[in-house]
This record gives C-alpha cells, sequence and structure tokens, in this order.
C-alpha cells in the first residue's frame, strides 16, 4: 500500500484497520448479524449503535454516522456481548474503541470528563488527595502496614484500589477485609498514597493513554517492594493486573481475595463461629465472573459462614446483571439516567426482592419440617442479604435498595464484612 | 487575528495549605499547583475563537511547577505558539508578570489578550486589568462570553443576581474571564503526549523583576474558626434523629 | 498628600450595591487611624438618592449622562483626575465585578500599588483573605497611596451607614471617549423563585456530583417548603438556572434556615448568606471553610444523609 492510499482511507476505513490491533480482530468479519450481542446488552435499548450495528455501519463505512451519536457512553462494558456471541467477537473491545475515537474528538458527558481529569491530576477518580489515600486505616485497632520503598517482603501485596480507599462504603469493606487477613495470619501490606487508580475503568471509558499512564505507575511502585502475590478486593484492578498490564511488562500473580480465601478455607472455616442467619444471594460481578470465569470460590465462601442459606438470582454467573458501574458507568450516572430513566442496579434489587415470594414458602415448609427453638421463637432467617464482591457494586445496590424497596430490609455487604461478622 | 492568552499555576485547593517557616509564605513542599481555573475558561475561550472567526493563539505563562503540561495541554486544544517565561517565578507578583508581557505586545501584536479575571491567591490585582492599564488598551472583567463582530468584540459581562450586560469592545483589548461559552473541552491523554513530541515551548527569560506596585505581607496565617460549627456525631439515624429536632426547632417542619 | 480615605462607591440600575456600605465601614475605620476624612466618590447624577445613608464625611459627585450605564474609561478617567489632585491615603474599590475593573487599571496607570482581596483593617494594616478563604495575608498598607480592593464579610453593612452627607459636585470633562459600551442589558429570566425571599433554602454545591440526585435534594426542600439554591459550579453546569445562585454573581439571601449541602464555603459564597438565621452545613471534608460559619454540622456525604433524612421527615409527617 502506498501513502497515497492510505491518506485516501475515509476515517471510516483507517478505524477498521486498526481494529487489526485488537486481539482476535480477524473475527470482526464473521459477524452474521445474529443481533444476539444487542439482546443481551443491558442497555442495548438505548444505544443508537448496538454492538451489532455498530459492525454493521463498519462494514458499510459508515462510520461518521456511528461517531455523531453519543449513545455508545450507555454501554457499560458489562462484556455480556462478548460472552454471548456464537462466533466468539471480540465485541466489547470494538465499543471501547469506539468510545477512544469519541474521546478524541472531545465528545465526552461532563462528569466522566470530569472523573478523567481527576484521574490524572490525582490518581483517583473522585480528586481527593493522593495523600490521603490511605487514610482509612487510621481509625483501625491494628495498624496496617503501608510499604514504604525500602521495607521488608512480605507474602501478599494488597491493591486496595480508589473506591475501597476513599468511598465510605469502600472502606468498611476494607475495614472487615483488614479483619479478615489479621485472623487468618496473612503476612500482607499495601502501597498506601504511592497507590494510584487501577486504571482499569479508565480504559474501558475510552481513555487508553491514561490507563498505560496510571499502570505504568503503579508498575514502578510494585518494582519498589518485595512481596509474592498481588491479593486484590476489586475485579476491576484484578482484571488489569492480570490482562492488562502484561502487555506493558508489569507481569505479577495476583488474585481476588475470594480465590486467596478459597485456598485457605481449611483455616477459615474453624473462625467463622458467629452465625448469620441470613438468605444470601449473591450477585456475580461482571469482572470476577463472566470476564475472569470466577463463579466458585465466593459462593463457597459464602456457604463456609454458619447461618447463612445461598440463594441464586435468575441472572448468574456468566449471565449476571451488571450493576452499571463498569465502562464508565460511575461517572455516567446522569447521563444514563437522562436516556433510560431506569438503572441497571434497581433492576437487580427487583430480582433479589422477587426471591421473596419463594423465600416464604420455603421458609413455611421449613417450618412444618423442623423443630421450633425452645424459646419459642422461629428460627428461620427473615434477613435478605445481597452479597457483593466488587467496590462499585455496594454503593449502587445499596442506592437502588433505597429508592425501590425501602421496607424490604435488604442489605448490600461485601463477602468480606460477612467474612468479618462472622468471625467473632 | 492574534490572540493571547495568559495562564497562571495557582495553589490547588484539595491539597491542605500550610505556612511555611518564615510566616509569612505559603509552604511550598507539598504544595500542589494546578491551572488557574479561569485561565483555563480563557484558554477554552480563545480556542472557540479560532474555531469560529481563524485566529493564531499564543499561550504564555511564567514558570512553574507542572506548567509544561499545562501548556502542551494548551497545545493539544489547539493552541499554536506556546511561551514560558523563565526566570525568578517565586517572586513574580501580578504587577511583575502584567510588565513582562507587556514587554511581549510589540513582537506578539495580538488583537485580544484573554486570561482569568482572577486567581484565588491574587494579592495584587489581577494581571489581565493590570496590563490593561500598563498598555493603556480598554479592558473589561467578568466576561462569560465571547464573540467578535466586524472587527469588535461583543462580550457578556456579569453583574449581580444574574444581570448580564453586552458590551462591545474596540480591540485591541484585554477581556479578564469569568467563563467560556463553552466549558472547556476534554483532550485525550494520548493526545497530549503526541503534542508533547510535537509542539515546542519557546522559552524567554524574564531578565529584572519589576515588582513594584505589589505588597509585602508581614504575616500569613490561617483563620482561627471562630466559633465552629456544632458537629453532629453518631451513625446516621442519630445525626437524621438530631437534624429533625433542629429543623423542627427552628420552624422549617 | 491627604489622610483622607477615598470610596469609590457602586451603584447599578438605582440602587446602591451593599459593598459601598462596607467599604465605608472599612473608610471609617482607616480615618480614625489616618486623622483624615472619609470621601465618598459617586458618579451618577442621581447623588442626593443614592447617598442618603451614606457614612461619609464628604460625597464627591460627578454629573454626567457618560457614567449611567457601563463607563470604565469614564471612570477611570476622573478616578485619575481625582486620585492626583486629592492624593489619599487610600482608595478603596469593591473587589466586585464594577471594583475589579478599574483598581488594577488605575494602578498600572498611576503606578500606585494595590493590594486585593482585603477583609478588614487593623489600624493602617490591612487583613486580606486568599486561597479561597482558607488563607490569612497581614500587611502594612503601602505608602504614599494605597489603592485597595474589598470583599465583604469584614464590616457590616450597618456600619458604612449615616445620614445625608454634603454633596460636592464637580463637572466631568472628557469621558465622552468610551471604547467600551453597553449594548444592553440582559436580565436574568423569570423563574417562579426569588431565593432572596425564602425562609428556607435547601442549597448545594460541587459535593453533588450526580445530576439526578438534585431530584433528592428538590423532595427535601418541598418536605421543608423551602426552595432549592446553588452555589457557582452547579450552575456553571447548567444543573440550576442563575435565578438559583447564591454569591457574590448571584443573589444575597437571608433565610430563617440555609442548608449547605456539599459547599465547601469559599468566600464568595459565603458573603451572600452571613445574614441567614440558622446555617446547617454538610460535607465530606471536615475542614472546609463553610464549617466556620455554620451553627450546625454534619460530616458526611449527601447522598448518605438524604435519603435517611427524608425517611425520618416522612415518618414525623405521619405520626
Amino acid at each position: 500500500m502506498t501513502a497515497t492510499y492510505l491518506e485516501t482511507l475515509s476515517a471510516g476505513q483507517t478505524f477498521w484497520r486498526n481494529l487489526a490491533e485488537i486481539p482476535n480482530s480477524d473475527r470482526f468479519r464473521m459477524c452474521i448479524q445474529c443481533g444476539t450481542c444487542s439482546g443481551i446488552c443491558p442497555f442495548g435499548k438505548w444505544l443508537e449503535y448496538t454492538p451489532r450495528k455498530t459492525l454493521a455501519a463498519l462494514r458499510m463505512d459508515e462510520f461518521e454516522e456511528v461517531l455523531q451519536s453519543n449513545s455508545i457512553w450507555m454501554c457499560v462494558a458489562c462484556a455480556a456481548c462478548t460472552a454471548a456471541c456464537p462466533q466468539q467477537i471480540p465485541t466489547l473491545d470494538l465499543m471501547t474503541r469506539l468510545k477512544e475515537e469519541l474521546l478524541l474528538t472531545g465528545n465526552v458527558p461532563a462528569e466522566l470528563q470530569l472523573a478523567l481529569e481527576n484521574s490524572r491530576r490525582y490518581g483517583n477518580p473522585m480528586g481527593e488527595s493522593p495523600k490521603k489515600r490511605a487514610d482509612w486505616t487510621t481509625r483501625l485497632d491494628t495498624p496496617v502496614p503501608i510499604l514504604g520503598k525500602d521495607a521488608r517482603s512480605v507474602d501478599v501485596l494488597w491493591y486496595v484500589g480508589d473506591f475501597a480507599s476513599y468511598h465510605p462504603e469502600g472502606q468498611s469493606a476494607a475495614r472487615a477485609m483488614v479483619k479478615v487477613f489479621q485472623a487468618l495470619g496473612v503476612d500482607f501490606g499495601i502501597l498506601g498514597p504511592d497507590e494510584v487508580s487501577d486504571g482499569d475503568s479508565q480504559r474501558l471509558a475510552g481513555e487508553r493513554g491514561l490507563f498505560e499512564w496510571l499502570a505504568i505507575r503503579n508498575g514502578a511502585q510494585f518494582t519498589r517492594r518485595h512481596f509474592n502475590l498481588i491479593v486484590t478486593t476489586d475485579p476491576h484492578a484484578y482484571n488489569a493486573i492480570k490482562n492488562q498490564y502484561p502487555a506493558l511488562d508489569i507481569c505479577y500473580p495476583v488474585q481476588h481475595y475470594t480465590e486467596f480465601l478459597y485456598e485457605r478455607l481449611d483455616q477459615l472455616q474453624p473462625l467463622l463461629t458467629h452465625e448469620i442467619e441470613a438468605a444470601v444471594a449473591y450477585h456475580d460481578p461482571c469482572y470476577l465472573g463472566r470476564v475472569n470465569h470466577i463463579y466458585e470460590q465466593p459462593r463457597a465462601l459464602l456457604k463456609a459462614i454458619p447461618g447463612v442459606r445461598l440463594i441464586e438470582l435468575s441472572h448468574q454467573r456468566d449471565n449476571s446483571l451488571c450493576c452499571g458501574g463498569g465502562g464508565g458507568g460511575m461517572w455516567l450516572d446522569g447521563f444514563q439516567w437522562e436516556k433510560a430513566h431506569s438503572r441497571l442496579s434497581e433492576w437487580r434489587i427487583r430480582e433479589t426482592v422477587a426471591i421473596k415470594p419463594l423465600e416464604d414458602f420455603l421458609s413455611v415448609v421449613r417450618t412444618l419440617m423442623t423443630k421450633p427453638k425452645s424459646n419459642g421463637k422461629s428460627s428461620l432467617p427473615d434477613t435478605t442479604i445481597l452479597a457483593v464482591a466488587c467496590p462499585y457494586e455496594k454503593p449502587r445496590f445499596s442506592d437502588a435498595a433505597k429508592v425501590i424497596a425501602p421496607d424490604k430490609g435488604i442489605q448490600v455487604l461485601d463477602i468480606a464484612e460477612l467474612l468479618a461478622k462472622a468471625i467473632a | 487575528m492574534n490572540i493571547l492568552v495568559i495562564i497562571k499555576m495557582a495553589p490547588d485547593l484539595v491539597e491542605e495549605l500550610s505556612i511555611d517557616a518564615s510566616g509569612t509564605a505559603l509552604d511550598t513542599q507539598w504544595l500542589r499547583l494546578l491551572p488557574n481555573e479561569f485561565d483555563e475558561f480563557a484558554l477554552e475561550q480563545a480556542i472557540l475563537l479560532k474555531e469560529r472567526v481563524g485566529a493564531n493563539v499564543t499561550v504564555v505563562a511564567p514558570q512553574a511547577d507542572g506548567i509544561e503540561d499545562a501548556l502542551f495541554t494548551a497545545a493539544a486544544k489547539g493552541a499554536d505558539h506556546l511561551i514560558e517565561l523563565t526566570g525568578e517565578p517565586e517572586n513574580l507578583n501580578n504587577h511583575a508578570l502584567a510588565r513582562a508581557i507587556a514587554a511581549l505586545i510589540p513582537a506578539l501584536q495580538p488583537t485580544l489578550v484573554l486570561t482569568g479575571v482572577q486567581a484565588h491567591n491574587d494579592l495584587d490585582g489581577q494581571s489581565g486589568a493590570l496590563l490593561a492599564g500598563l498598555l493603556d488598551w480598554p479592558y473589561v472583567g467578568y466576561v462569560s462570553g465571547v464573540q467578535i463582530v466586524e472587527r469588535k468584540a461583543h462580550v457578556r459581562k456579569e453583574y449581580p443576581g444574574g444581570l448580564l450586560a453586552e458590551i462591545e469592545v474596540d480591540l485591541p483589548a484585554v477581556l479578564g474571564i469569568q467563563a467560556s461559552d463553552e466549558p472547556p473541552r476534554y483532550v485525550a491523554f494520548s493526545k497530549v503526549r503526541q503534542a508533547m513530541q510535537s509542539a515546542t515551548i519557546e522559552k524567554r527569560d524574564i531578565g529584572v523583576l519589576n515588582c513594584s506596585g505589589g505588597t509585602v505581607i508581614s504575616r500569613m496565617f490561617q483563620p482561627e474558626a471562630k466559633g465552629h460549627a456544632k458537629m453532629l456525631t453518631g451513625d446516621t439515624q442519630e445525626v437524621v434523629a438530631r437534624l429533625v429536632e433542629i429543623l423542627q426547632t427552628s420552624g422549617a417542619v | 498628600m491627604s489622610a483622607n480615605i477615598l470610596v469609590v462607591a457602586e451603584h447599578l440600575h438605582g440602587q446602591v450595591l451593599d459593598i459601598t456600605y462596607v467599604m465605608l465601614a472599612g473608610a471609617r475605620r482607616l480615618a480614625k487611624a489616618t486623622g483624615g476624612k472619609v470621601i465618598a466618590l459617586l458618579l451618577s447624577e442621581n447623588v442626593q438618592a443614592l447617598s442618603q445613608n451614606f457614612n461619609a464625611d464628604i460625597v464627591r459627585s460627578y454629573n454626567h449622562p457618560a457614567f449611567e450605564d457601563f463607563s470604565n474609561d469614564a471612570y477611570l478617567h476622573v478616578l485619575e483626575g481625582e486620585v492626583k489632585e486629592e492624593q489619599p491615603r487610600v482608595v478603596l474599590f469593591g473587589h466586585t465585578t464594577i471594583g475589579m475593573d478599574l483598581a488594577s487599571v488605575l494602578s498600572a496607570r498611576l503606578d500606585l500599588p494595590l493590594v486585593s482581596q482585603v477583609q478588614r483593617f487593623e489600624a493602617l494594616n490591612f487583613i486580606s483573605q486568599i486561597c479561597g478563604g482558607k488563607i490569612l495575608a497581614e500587611g502594612a498598607l503601602p505608602e504614599p497611596t494605597a489603592l485597595v480592593t474589598m470583599t465583604p464579610g469584614g464590616y457590616k453593612t450597618e456600619e458604612g451607614q449615616g445620614q445625608n452627607p454634603p454633596i460636592e459636585t464637580k463637572q466631568a470633562a472628557g469621558v465622552e471617549k468610551k471604547r467600551a459600551r453597553l449594548v444592553r442589558f440582559i436580565e436574568p429570566p423569570i423563574s417562579d423563585v426569588d431565593i432572596s425571599k425564602e425562609a428556607v433554602l435547601v442549597s448545594v454545591g460541587r459535593g453533588l456530583q450526580n445530576q439526578e440526585d438534585l431530584a433528592m435534594v428538590e423532595r427535601l426542600a418541598h418536605a421543608l417548603h423551602g426552595a432549592v439554591s446553588a452555589s457557582r459550579p452547579l450552575v456553571d453546569k447548567g444543573w440550576l438556572p442563575t435565578s438559583r445562585l447564591v454569591g457574590k454573581s448571584g443573589k444575597a439571601v437571608r433565610p430563617k434556615l440555609y442548608l449547605a449541602l456539599g459547599i465547601s464555603g469559599a468566600p464568595e459564597h459565603v458573603e451572600a448568606i452571613t445574614n441567614s438565621e440558622i446555617i446547617l452545613a454538610v460535607n465530606t471534608d471536615p475542614n472546609a471553610p463553610i464549617f466556620d460559619f455554620a451553627q450546625y454540622g454534619v460530616e458526611m456525604d449527601l447522598t448518605e444523609l438524604l435519603p435517611a433524612l427524608l425517611e425520618k421527615l416522612e415518618q414525623e409527617k405521619v405520626s
């Protein structure tokens, strides 16, 4: 191809050629326009260019029109489209590339713009002072080791993440994690103020450059510490460190805390002595479940807690419903609300509430089958808990529960919090 | 037309501020700087004018921590020419800055100078207005929109109570920008990185600073809270209960 | 060189702006220290009515149609002459959209030192409030003539008020040339609510990060029979109209109850709420300046507090 030929390519044709950089991009040509991706997309109804239509438009070189629409910002990067595609097309990567194109033209909703600018300036999307990133550790009974640059070596480097560091609900899950680690005698430490955002949500929101910059900064901090394993409480960070950082030559073994604890279940089980009488529905986070195939370990941990009865929601495992926080969704609430007037998190809460009738039936059956306690009170759980394992989910589901089911008593708790409660 | 934009870095109020050992200035050790918010609006307004009427945009800034990043970002947004004023940045006040820029005007020949109407750490007036005084050019501040109509600037000036005045200004002029017609655009990180490769920052030495007209600070300190709010503590339910009590007593409920 | 204090009075559409009285109060303090007189400079044909409540020793007025609407050049022309002739110890301007257009230009033209963001004086020392109200800077007022821009908040307007001071009228020549001319005023859109008249205001600031959380704020305002107002950032984003803006460029309010949610308390905002009876502030930053002005404070995220508060108010209503 001569230089002049490349110059004559339209923007769409250039974009199409650049897609070749995506792994498995040869599969884009195999799209049969079946529409499964659009059908399974949770916000598909509000996407002017659904995944299927986007591919069709590209193939017809109508890319300019696709770029005119800003409905791509409805995409929450849940990867349902990719998981469902019969041709195994990396559809999510296409949607992400589209966001990258829009960002280059400056077409980005204001809330997301602020989150990206904050990430650049402060290393976190909230715009909080980086010096305060480890302040959440100050009110704990036992200190959390913050690994300085010349520190001793530890077994586990716990990558905490933005929300766990700065958001009150994330911080409460982080404190619970500390309790669990300490109960198990885990030799761990955190980066503290040297940690910056893992960058995965920024990447999925179309800021590839920003993601790389954040990743390289974290990578530099990792090289200055001595540890055997990274454990993280954030599936987005897990995904970043496991699947995205290696391409930047940042390679470390990493586990999500549910994997880590599952491997130590025989040590953990005897410590779980406090009963939690509840029906617990587990929500599979997109980036733990569907994208990284971790389904059974979180469930095993929940089942290990005495008193817990694990319930499966109708959308589960690779079919789980996104909470709506990914792909920049955490910072697109206003934009997405304007278009959809509904929230994915509320959908999920409705599903949780819907298990109640089944619960009531089961509880009747159990009453008939068990002897009542000597004090005459029933031993049946009347609490419903939605168990989560991703820091975006807690605030999103709590808010949704407050809005649409305020009187149903649904608690939203991270698995770590449940484990911590079960440890005397 | 040539547009000159003046930008400055200012202390970031997200971090806690402290006073240095001399007791007369801010401690710079942990001080984080960011571009003065109003200067960002001024830059955006300049780029908007460039897009609408065609103009050459030069951005000039005094040396400070992080200024190069701010200048390259300006280039990524569309600025054509970048100038960094080097010299004795710590002692630079607005009067000295205005004089340094006044010295550049004959070479740059701008028709319009845009800068933020103020910065929160201004103690000796505002650089835009000072510059206008030195050049004897017309000045309008608190501007939240600029159009070029038949080689004059039509600006919207803000008054209290949401009142606006549309004012016609003869050019050349200096405008103190409060807000741009549109909010400052987002520029992708990769574009800034590209600008770092392709754009150059011209460095000009300020020479001997003339700070006269400024102020001498004998003491810098943090306000003692005279009467701090009575903080309501406890868990959410306790706080809410107490709040409702207060609301009821106040007659609001 | 006189010991007199010159105050550049501000007026708009036939009303004296409050900052004028604040300056007069400051001028009175300075005059005590210098032994000089307070001279209010009022450029308007309507001088009698406008100056009747000035606490000044003399009101010096210039009559000319050129002063009736926007006229930086006209004002500067007169000011230059006045300052050269009078050689006052201090010239006070408002740190406002009017005063700031004049003070710095004059400082450069006449090569006179200028101090800005001054809140109050102690003898012949100024105290300025900078960095969003977080830092105070003190120094001696430069000699022989210091130009000063003053912010409100240091003195009460009552202190600057007096009764019918004597008026000196002078002729203004050469003020016709205006390089910036008023084309028209654009009045703010009439909204159903005049926040300056509301008894309860639920006000939101930068701490409100998601636009649709506004609905919750509206519900709270409704429950308290009040109105929603805002500080600058939300109005700039277009989430609320300018008619709801509380602050230096917006409206000054005097409600019985002012709830400041996610508002840091920068001086430009605080100056407009000092006449509230009760200020209750909610902010995640315990060091937010607003807590120095509020009677009650809660260190919490407003999105956490509001749902619980709304619930409780509902319960109270029912019971």
